[in-house]
Formats: C-alpha cells, structure tokens, sequence
C-alpha cells in the first residue's frame, strides 16, 4: 500500500468491467428466453449477482478499501441473508403441518 | 518528535482539526457513506422479500404480468445506467486527476443518461396507466400475452410491486441527479483538486449503488416470465 493510492482503479479496469457488465446484460436476456426449467430463476439471480460484485469491487474500489469497508458491506449481506431466510423458512413451510380447523 | 511535528507542513485547508491527514479523512467519509448504503440494502431488502414471497406463492400470475413490461425499453433503461456508470467512474477518477473540464463533461454525460433513464421510465409508466394495468381502484385484470385469457388476479400484486419498487429506485435517481447538480456547482467553483475530491467520489458510491438496485430489479421484473413465451 506505500504509493498505491487507496480507493483508485485504473482506468483499463473500468473499460473492461463496462464490457463485462454489457456482455452479461445480452446474457441474462438470453438465458430468460430460454427454457431452464427451475433454473431460469438461479441462472438470472446469479448472473445478476456477478454484475453487482463487479461493480462494487471496480467501479465502486471495494478491492482497493480497507479492509473495514469490506467488513460493512459483509454485515449488509448478512443481515440481508437473515431477513430474506428467516421468513422465507416461515411462509414457505406453512403447509407442511397439518393444522386442524383449516 | 517535537522535532518531527515542528518540521510538518501547515495542514492543508480541507483538513479538518479531528483528523490526522487527509487519508484518513477519506476513509471516514467513504466508511460512513458505506454504512448509509447498508440501511439502503436492507430499505429495499424488505421490497425484495415481499416480492420473493409474493412471486413463490402466486407463480403464474407473476410470470404473466411479467410478460406484459416492455423488453426493450427494459434492456435500453438496463444499458444506459450501466454507460452512466461507467462515466460516473470517470467522473471520480478524473476528480482524482484534479481535472476539472474532465470532471464537468463526466458529470454532465452521467446526468443525461440519468435523465434518459426516467424518460424512458416514464413512458413505460405512462403506458401502464393508458392501459389500465396500475393498481387500485381502475385496475383491470390484464389478458395473457399468448393464451388471450386473463391472468390470475395476483397480477395486480406484480404490479403493486413494480410500481412500489420501481418507483423508489427512480426517486433514488432523482435524488442522484440533484447530487449530480450540486457537485457540478462545486466543480466549476474549483473546490476540488487532485488532493480533495471527497464528494464526487461519495457521490459515486451512491450512484453505483442505484445502478446495483436496477442489476437486480431488471430480471426480477422484466425477465421473470420471458422463458413460457
């Protein structure tokens, strides 16, 4: 970290993260017209997510913060991950157990 | 090390007095606009998860109502907020440069394609009101694009969602471009340098942050039923 100035990305990088982002745009249209069976969702939902790390290590120099800045955006995932699966786990088992009087 | 801090050089004028030099300035500025984009991820997280559980218990009137947003404005409003992206990028860096026409240009190119972003959504919006697919009280049960029969009346639901979700991520442009403005006033004031360019690169954070929101709405919305056409 002597002379790398923290929170800089080169501006190659940019160019190719630009492309990178269309190609995946073209991608994602593809893969949605196309019959995945139950993993046209997967396919979309991780193809987005490629896109969205690319911009936050690139455009946004998450590869080049400290390492606390890492740890923020880890605890918004986390607590993200906790909203989504705690309630998920409850709607979506509700019809497991029988429930008299229903 | 009296000696050491005798030798300093004064402390350059956008350092404020709490801090020890301009690095560390920047790494509390950047640190706090992170955490502001926390709250927005869980702000739209709650949206997220009312659509997932909305859309895994009504399926076919979600994959429906899908099929009735327009691809193409879709996929040109998904291109050009990756382009206004990548110069709001070359905005920072040419911040970084201290090049202040550099700055101006990227600044004004992000802002037109932020615009171009709304008018499109506009228009799509404009086009769901003419036909009577906006929630409430005039709200008709639109027909599936390929069987001609109506969908289920779920679909409704998909459009409270688009509507809702949509709708906060353009307020978030809006607010974007105001930013936009304000740092363009400052720019051509020559407030920022090679040295301090702190809100043009926070200003970046923000906006990336938007262009993620829409990485993930475009398929959610515009993609989900493409496939049973």
């Amino acid at each position: 970290m002597s002379e790398h100035v923290r929170g800089h990305s080169s501006l190659g990088a940019y160019f190719a993260v630009f492309i990178a982002l269309m190609f995946f745009t073209i991608l994602t249209v593809v893969a949605a017209k196309t019959h995945l069976g139950i993993w046209n969702t997967p396919v979309a939902l991780a193809i987005a997510a490629t896109k969205a790390t690319l911009v936050a290590l690139i455009f946004m120099h998450l590869r080049s913060s400290p390492k606390l800045t890492a740890l923020v955006v880890g605890s918004a995932l986390l607590f993200l991950a906790i909203l989504i699966i705690v309630t998920a786990s409850d709607y979506f088992t509700r019809a497991w157990l029988p429930i008299y009087g229903r | 090390m009296a000696d050491a801090h005798a030798a300093a050089p004064a402390a350059p004028p956008e350092l404020r007095h709490h801090f020890v030099d301009l690095q560390a300035q920047r790494e509390a500025s950047s640190l706090g606009m992170w955490t502001f984009l926390v709250t927005e991820v869980l702000f739209f997280g709650g949206l997220f998860l009312a659509y997932s559980i909305y859309r895994g218990t009504y399926r076919v009137a979600f994959e429906g109502a899908s099929n009735l947003l327009d691809l193409t404005l879709g996929t040109t409003n998904t291109i050009v907020l990756i382009v206004s992206s990548l110069t709001m990028a070359l905005a920072v860096w040419a911040s970084q440069q201290g090049r202040k026409n550099l700055i101006t240009l990227f600044l004004v190119l992000t802002m037109i394609l932020g615009a171009a972003f709304l008018g499109i959504k506009f228009v799509e919006w404009k086009e769901k009101f003419e036909r009577h697919e906006v929630p409430g009280p005039h709200f008709v049960v639109p027909l599936n694009e390929e069987t001609h029969q109506p969908l289920p009346k779920q679909s409704e639901m998909f459009f409270v969602l688009y509507f809702c979700m949509t709708g906060l991520h353009a307020a978030h442009m809006v607010i974007g471009l105001g930013i936009l403005t304000w740092l363009l006033v400052k720019t051509r004031k020559n407030e920022f340098s090679a040295r301090y360019n702190t809100p043009v690169d926070l200003a970046g954070l923000y906006w990336h942050f938007v262009d993620i929101i829409w990485i993930f709405l475009f398929p959610l919305f515009y993609l989900l039923g493409r496939h049973t056409l």
